[in-house]
C-alpha cells in the first residue's frame, strides 16, 4: 500500500457519510450509514492484510506538522491494528441493530454514529499526544448524545452520569499531558514511549492518566455510570460502548501508562491489583442479583475488564497478551449478548428478565447464538473469552498467586450469573403470551449475530491471527517495563539437597515371596 | 489420515450438522448421522485398543492446528493415543455408541430427538478430546466441554425448573474444581515453563522437594500442585465436598446419566490423576490427600446410597463410591487398578443405568422404588441385565477358580493394593473401602429384591395411575423426579397391587445395548485383567507402573484376598432378610436409627450446609452491594453528591444547567478549544 493514507481514508468515510446523513430522510441515511460502515470495515481488512508482521513497528505512518509542533500523525502497530479492526468490524453490525429500532430523527442517528467511528479510528491510529486527546475526548460527545437522544426514559440521568465520570478523568489527564509536553518537548507518541520521566514526576503523571483511564475501563469504584448508560442507551450505543469504548481505557494502559511510565506502574501494580480483585468479586455477585438483563451484562463487563487490568499489570508476556485477547474477545462477546438483548427488546420492549422464559421454544436460532455467547461470556475453552483469560490469568498468576485466587473465583460467579440469566430468559416454560409468541431471528438479525460468533470462535481456536500482530509489540512493551519489574510471591526454591526425595511417593521394596500368590 | 481425526471429529461434525440441521433434517436423519459417526468411531477405536493389548501398536501423537503461543507459553491442538487413551477410547466410544443406539427406543416419543442426539455427539466428541489430550490446557478444552455437554443434557427437559437447576448446579460446583484445575495448569506452568504433559511428567520427579511461594506461604511445589489439579478431578469426578452435583444431575434423560454421569465424564478426574501419575508420585502429601477423599468418598456416597428411593439415585451413589475405589487405588500407587476399575465399571454402571432406564420405560416414568416389585416375570430381560450389573458391581467371583464377574476382578485387586501398600493411610482406605464393599453389595441388592421381587406396589404411583387412566396431562416423555409429595390418589382395586397395569418390555434398539453391556459386565474383568495389572509391556509407560507394588498385592494374606468376597455374601445377605424374608424391618431399623437415618437420607446434609454457607451469602452480599454500596454509597457521594452541589450553587452554574444537550455539547468543545489554545500559544 506503500505511502496510500489508508487511515485517513478511514476517518473521511464516516465524516464524509455522516455529513451527509444530517441532509438524508431517514431510509437514504441507513443505507449511507451500512455503505461507509462496509466500506471502512473493506479498508480495515485491507489494513490487516497489509500490515507487516515483523516488520517496523509503527506502520502506515501519516505525518503533517500544524502548527505550534502539533502535528497531525497517525500510524499503527499490532495492538492498534487489532483495536481498529474490532471497530470497524462491529460498526456496520450497530447500524444494522438501529435499522428499525430507530425511528426518530434518524439521519442525526446516523451521523452520530459514523462520527463516533471516526473518533474511535482516531483514537487508535493518533501519534500526537493532543490529536489523541482530541479524539479520545471527542469520543464523549456523540456517546453522549446517542444516550442522551435516543436513550430510555432515564436517559438525562444517565447521560449526565456518564458525562461527569468520563470528563472528571481527562481534566487531569489533559494536565498531566501537558506537563509532560513541557518535559519531553514533543507530542509525538512515540518517542513519549521512549522517554524516561523521572521516577518522583512518574507517580503523579500515572494517576493523573490512571484517573481518566481507570474510568473508561471502568474500574472498581469509578464504575456506576456504566450500568446506567448501558441500560438507557439504544442497543448499538451498548455495543459500541462495551465494545470499543471501553477499550480505549485498556489502550491507554498498554499505550501511555506502562510504556511511559514503568516505575510508577510497578509501584501501583498493588492499587490496581486491590481495585481488579474487588471489582471481580464484587460486580459478579451484584450481577447475580440484577432483574434487568442490560444492568447484568453491564456488570459483567466490569468483571471482566478487571481481568484486563490484573493481566496489564502482570509485567509479562502472557499478561499482557492475555489482556490484548480479553479486550477483543469482550468487545465481542460483550457487543453480542447486548444485541442479543437488543432483539427481544425490539419484540417486547422491556428489558426486564422474568417478563421473558421458555424462548428456546418459540426462538430456537436466538437461543443458540445466546447459548453460544453466553458460554464466551463464561469463558469456555474454544471461544475467544477463554483464551484471553487463561493467558491474563496465567500472567497474573507469575506475580501473585493471591490476586489469581481471588480473580479466578470470577470463573465460579461468571457462571453463576451468565447461566441463571440463560435459564431465566431462555429456558423454563412460557410464562407469557407475548414473550411467547415473538418470532423467531429474521435475516438482518442474523446477519448481525452470526459474523460476531464466527469470530468469537475463530479466535479460541486459533487465536495466532490476533496474536501474531501484536506479538513484536508486546514483547517490545515487555522489555521496556522489564526493568521495573516487580518482585514475585510464587517464585521457587530449589529443593535443598537433604530435601531431595528419589523415589517415588509409591516407591515400595520388592516384596519377599513375591509372585507366589496369582492374580485373579 | 490417522483414523483417530476420525474417532475424535466424526462425532463433532456429527454434531454440528445434526444440531444445525435440526428439525429440516428430521429426526430420523439426525439419529442415523449421529449414531452412525459413533459406531464408526467405536469400530475405529477397538483395533488401537486390541493393538496395545498385543502389543503392536506404538504411542503417537497426532497434530492438528496450532492454538496458542505467548512468549515461552505454547499449546497446540494435537490427539496422543498411547495406552491410556486407548482404554477411554474404547469406553467411550462403546458406551457412547450403545447409548445412541439405546435413545432410539428410551426418547422414541420425545418431539426434541434431534437436540439430545446432537447433545450426545458433541459430549462424545469433548470426552475424546480430553482423554488425546497431549497438553493440560486441551485436556481443560475436554474437560469444560464435557461440562457444558453435561449442563445441556441434564437440562434437556428445560421447562422443569429442577431439570435447570440441576444444571446449572453441576456447572457451577465443576467450576469450583476448575478453579483449582486453573490453577493447577497456571502453577505448572510457572514451574516447568511448559504445559506439555510429557514433558511435565519427565521434569516433575527432578522437582522433588522444591518449593514454591503460594498464598504468602512456602510449601513443596509438587505436592501443593498436584493438589490443586486434584482439586479439578474432585470436581468433575463428584468426591466428598464436590460430589453434591451428581444426584442432581440425575434429573437428565436416563442414557445421559448412563453415557456421562456413570461410564465416562465423571471417570475424567480419575484419568487425569493417572495421565499426571509421575507426577503424582513426586507428591507424597498430594497422594495421601488423593487417598483420603477417594476413601472418605467411597464410604459417604454407599452409606447414603443405602437409604434412597429412587431407582436412579441409588446408581448416582453408586457411582460416586465407585469413583472413590478409582481414587484410592491411585493414591496408593496401583494405577493400573484405578484404570481397570475405571474400565470395568464402565460397562456394568452403564448397563445398570441404562437397565434403570429400561424398568422406568416399562413402568411409565416412574423412579420410585416404592412403587416397583415383581417386575422379574414383566421385564425377564431387563431383569437379567439388571442381574449381570449387579453380580458384576458387588465382585461375585470365586477366588480359587480365578473366575467371577467384572468387579470382582478389578475391586478387589484395589483392596488388596491398597493393604499391601501398607501405610497408615493405605490401611485406613483398605478399611473403608471393605465396608464400603459391604453397603455397595446391600443397596445394589436392595435395588434388585425391591424392583424385581415381592409383590407389585404399583397401584400408589401416580405414574401408573395416569397411564391406567391415560390421562398423559404433562409431556410424556419426562421423567418427573420429586413427585412423592403428591400420592394420594386413591387407588382402584384390582386387589393384586397392579391396579390393572401390564409393563411392557423395552423395544430391541433398548434391548441390544443392554445386552452388548452384559457382556462387558460379565467378560471384561476375566479377559483383560492381565493386561491391566500384571503387564508393564501394556501400559508402555503411559502411567506410573509399580511392578513392586502389583507384586506385593499377590502376596497379601488370604484373608485379605477374601475380605471383598466375605463382606459381598454379608450384603447380600443383609438385603435378602430385608427386603424378602421379612419386609417389615427395614422399617423398624430406621425408626431405631433415627437422627443416623435421616442424616444418610438426607445426603449428610451437604446440600442444606452449602445453601446456607454460600448460595445465601452470595445473593445477599450481591443485593447488598448493590443497593448499599453503589446506590447507597459510590452514587450518593459522586455524581449525585455532585449534582446535588452544582444545584446548589451560583446562578451562573444553574444557568449552564440548562438541560439541553446541545448546550453542553457546545460548553464541551469550548472548553477543549480553549484548553488546547492555552497550552499551544
Amino acid at each position: 500500500m506503500g505511502g496510500f493514507p489508508i487511515l485517513s481514508l478511514m476517518l473521511l468515510v464516516p465524516l464524509v457519510g455522516g455529513l451527509a446523513c444530517f441532509f438524508l430522510d431517514a431510509k437514504a441515511a441507513r443505507v449511507v450509514a451500512l455503505t461507509a460502515t462496509l466500506i471502512d470495515l473493506a479498508l480495515g481488512i485491507a489494513l490487516w492484510a497489509n500490515y507487516d508482521i515483523g516488520g517496523a513497528q509503527w506502520q502506515f505512518t501519516e505525518r503533517a506538522e500544524l502548527f505550534a509542533g502539533f502535528s497531525y500523525a497517525l500510524g499503527i502497530d499490532g495492538i492498534a491494528l487489532l483495536l481498529i479492526v474490532l471497530s470497524v468490524f462491529l460498526m456496520p453490525i450497530c447500524i444494522l441493530a438501529s435499522w428499525e429500532a430507530i425511528e426518530e430523527r434518524v439521519g442525526e442517528y446516523m451521523a452520530a454514529f459514523l462520527f463516533m467511528e471516526l473518533l474511535m479510528i482516531g483514537v487508535f491510529a493518533a501519534q500526537d499526544l493532543l490529536l489523541f486527546y482530541i479524539f479520545f475526548e471527542a469520543g464523549l460527545i456523540p456517546m453522549y448524545l446517542i444516550i442522551g437522544i435516543w436513550g430510555g426514559k432515564d436517559r438525562i440521568y444517565a447521560s449526565y452520569k456518564f458525562f461527569l465520570y468520563t470528563l472528571l478523568g481527562s481534566v487531569v489527564m489533559l494536565v498531566a499531558m501537558l506537563w509532560m509536553i513541557g518535559e519531553a518537548g514533543t507530542t509525538d507518541i512515540p518517542t513519549l514511549m521512549q522517554y524516561d520521566f523521572p521516577v518522583g514526576a512518574q507517580t503523579w503523571l500515572f494517576l493523573a492518566f490512571f484517573a481518566s483511564f481507570a474510568v473508561k475501563m471502568p474500574m472498581w469504584p469509578v464504575h456506576t455510570w456504566l450500568p446506567d448508560a448501558h441500560v438507557q442507551a439504544p442497543t448499538a450505543g451498548s455495543v459500541i460502548l462495551a465494545g470499543v469504548l471501553l477499550k480505549m481505557g485498556g489502550y491507554g494502559f498498554i499505550r501511555f501508562s506502562l510504556p511511559m511510565f514503568p516505575e510508577a506502574s510497578a509501584q501501583l501494580a498493588w492499587l490496581i491489583f486491590a481495585l481488579s480483585m474487588i471489582a471481580v468479586v464484587v460486580t459478579s455477585l451484584i450481577a447475580l442479583v440484577q432483574h434487568d438483563m442490560k444492568k447484568l451484562i453491564a456488570y459483567s463487563s466490569v468483571a471482566h475488564m478487571a481481568i484486563v487490568t490484573i493481566g496489564l499489570f502482570a509485567f509479562n508476556v502472557q499478561g499482557l497478551e492475555g489482556a490484548m485477547i480479553v479486550m477483543l474477545s469482550h468487545g465481542l462477546v460483550s457487543g453480542a449478548l447486548f444485541l442479543c438483548v437488543g432483539v427481544i427488546y425490539d419484540r417486547l420492549h422491556t428489558r426486564e428478565i422474568d417478563r421473558y422464559g421458555g424462548l428456546s421454544i418459540n426462538m430456537p436460532k436466538y437461543a443458540l447464538f445466546f447459548m453460544l455467547f453466553t458460554m464466551a461470556s463464561i469463558g469456555l475453552p474454544g471461544t475467544s473469552s477463554f483464551v484471553g483469560e487463561f493467558l491474563s490469568l496465567a500472567g497474573t498468576y507469575q506475580v501473585s498467586t493471591f490476586v489469581t485466587l481471588v480473580c479466578t473465583t470470577g470463573i465460579i460467579l461468571g457462571a453463576a450469573y451468565m447461566l441463571y440469566l440463560y435459564w431465566r430468559v431462555a429456558f423454563g416454560v412460557q410464562k407469557n403470551a407475548d414473550a411467547a409468541a415473538m418470532p423467531d431471528l429474521n435475516a438482518r438479525e442474523w446477519l448481525m449475530l452470526a459474523p460476531i460468533a464466527a469470530a468469537v470462535l475463530w479466535m479460541g481456536v486459533y487465536p495466532e491471527s490476533f496474536l501474531a500482530p501484536m506479538r513484536k509489540d508486546i514483547a517490545a512493551l515487555d522489555a521496556r517495563v522489564a526493568r521495573a519489574k516487580p518482585a514475585f510471591d510464587s517464585a521457587l526454591a530449589a529443593a535443598r539437597p537433604e530435601q531431595v526425595r528419589k523415589e517415588p511417593a509409591n516407591a515400595m521394596p520388592h516384596a519377599e515371596g513375591a509372585g507366589e500368590g496369582e492374580g485373579h | 489420515m490417522h483414523p483417530i481425526l476420525i474417532i475424535v471429529f466424526g462425532p463433532l461434525l456429527a454434531a454440528i450438522v445434526g444440531g444445525l440441521g435440526n428439525r429440516a433434517l428430521g429426526n430420523t436423519i439426525v439419529k442415523s448421522i449421529t449414531t452412525g459417526a459413533l459406531f464408526l468411531s467405536c469400530a475405529l477405536s477397538w483395533p488401537i485398543f486390541l493393538g496395545f493389548i498385543g502389543g503392536s501398536y506404538d504411542p503417537v501423537v497426532v497434530p492438528v492446528l496450532q492454538w496458542v503461543q505467548s512468549g515461552t507459553m505454547s499449546f497446540d491442538w494435537a490427539l496422543r493415543v498411547d495406552t491410556l487413551t486407548a482404554v477411554m477410547l474404547v469406553v467411550i466410544t462403546t458406551v457412547s455408541a450403545l447409548v445412541h443406539l439405546y435413545s432410539w427406543g428410551y426418547m422414541e416419543e420425545d418431539p426434541d430427538q434431534p437436540r439430545f442426539f446432537a447433545y450426545l455427539s458433541l459430549f462424545t466428541f469433548a470426552m475424546l478430546m480430553l482423554v488425546t489430550a497431549d497438553n493440560l490446557v486441551q485436556m481443560f478444552f475436554g474437560w469444560e466441554g464435557v461440562g457444558l455437554a453435561s449442563y445441556l443434557l441434564i437440562g434437556f427437559w428445560f421447562r422443569k425448573p429442577s431439570a435447570n437447576a440441576a444444571a446449572i448446579k453441576a456447572f457451577v460446583v465443576n467450576r469450583v474444581g476448575d478453579l483449582g484445575f486453573m490453577l493447577g495448569i497456571f502453577g505448572t506452568f510457572l514451574v516447568f515453563g511448559t504445559v506439555s504433559i510429557p514433558e511435565i511428567l519427565a521434569a516433575a520427579p527432578g522437582m522433588a522437594g522444591s518449593t514454591i511461594g503460594f498464598l504468602g506461604y512456602r510449601v513443596d511445589t509438587i505436592d501443593v500442585l498436584c493438589i490443586l489439579l486434584f482439586i479439578g478431578a474432585m470436581g468433575k469426578s463428584a468426591q466428598l465436598g464436590l460430589h453434591t452435583w451428581l444426584p442432581d444431575a440425575m434429573e437428565g434423560p436416563t442414557p445421559v446419566s448412563a453415557l456421562i454421569h456413570a461410564a465416562t465424564m465423571v471417570t475424567a478426574g480419575v484419568f487425569m490423576v493417572c495421565r499426571l501419575s509421575p507426577m503424582f508420585e513426586a507428591a507424597p502429601i498430594a497422594l495421601g490427600f488423593v487417598t483420603f477423599i477417594g476413601a472418605a468418598t467411597c464410604l459417604f456416597a454407599a452409606t447414603v446410597g443405602t437409604t434412597q428411593w429412587d431407582i436412579k439415585r441409588v446408581i448416582a451413589y453408586s457411582t460416586c463410591s465407585q469413583l472413590g475405589y478409582m481414587f484410592f487405588a491411585a493414591g496408593v500407587g496401583a494405577y493400573g487398578a484405578a484404570m481397570f476399575h475405571l474400565f470395568t465399571h464402565a460397562f456394568f454402571k452403564a448397563l445398570l443405568f441404562l437397565g434403570a432406564g429400561s424398568v422406568i420405560h416399562a413402568m411409565h416414568h416412574e423412579q420410585d422404588m416404592r412403587y416397583y416389585g415383581a417386575l422379574r416375570k414383566e421385564i425377564p430381560l431387563t431383569f437379567w441385565a439388571m442381574m449381570a450389573g449387579t453380580l458384576a458391581i458387588t465382585g461375585v467371583g470365586i477366588y480359587w477358580l480365578h473366575a467371577g464377574f467384572a468387579g470382582f476382578h478389578s475391586k478387589d485387586p484395589i483392596l488388596e493394593a491398597a493393604w499391601a501398600r501398607g501405610t497408615e493411610t493405605a490401611h485406613f482406605a483398605f478399611w473403608l473401602g471393605a465396608f464400603a464393599a459391604l453397603l455397595t453389595s446391600f443397596y445394589s441388592w436392595r435395588l434388585i429384591f425391591l424392583t424385581f421381587f415381592g409383590k407389585p406396589r404399583w397401584a400408589a404411583s401416580e405414574h401408573i395411575q395416569h397411564a391406567v387412566h391415560g390421562d398423559h396431562h404433562d409431556q410424556p416423555s419426562e421423567e418427573d423426579a420429586g413427585h412423592d409429595v403428591a400420592h394420594h390418589v386413591p387407588a382402584p382395586d384390582h386387589g393384586d397391587g397392579t391396579a390393572g397395569y401390564h409393563p411392557h418390555e423395552s423395544p430391541v434398539s433398548m434391548l441390544v445395548p443392554l445386552g452388548v453391556l452384559t457382556l462387558g459386565a460379565v467378560a471384561a474383568g476375566f479377559v483383560f485383567q492381565d493386561a491391566f495389572l500384571n503387564q508393564e509391556g501394556f501400559w508402555k509407560g503411559a502411567i506410573f507402573y509399580n511392578e513392586n507394588l502389583m507384586h506385593a498385592m499377590h502376596g497379601v494374606p488370604l484373608w485379605v484376598k477374601l475380605t471383598a468376597t466375605v463382606v459381598m455374601l454379608v450384603g447380600l445377605a443383609i438385603a435378602w432378610l430385608g427386603y424378602i424374608r421379612d419386609t417389615e424391618m427395614p422399617e423398624r431399623a430406621a425408626r431405631q436409627l433415627g437422627p443416623v437415618y435421616s442424616f444418610l437420607f438426607n445426603k449428610w446434609y451437604f446440600d442444606e450446609l452449602y445453601h446456607f454457607l454460600f448460595v445465601r451469602p452470595a445473593f445477599w452480599l450481591g443485593r447488598k452491594f448493590w443497593k448499599v454500596g453503589d446506590e447507597g454509597i459510590i452514587d450518593r457521594f459522586g455524581p449525585d453528591g455532585a449534582a446535588w452541589a452544582v444545584a446548589q450553587g451560583t446562578v451562573g452554574a444553574k444557568r449552564l444547567q440548562s438541560g439541553f444537550l446541545n448546550t453542553y455539547a457546545l460548553w464541551m468543545l469550548i472548553g477543549l478549544v480553549a484548553a488546547i489554545t492555552w497550552v499551544l500559544l
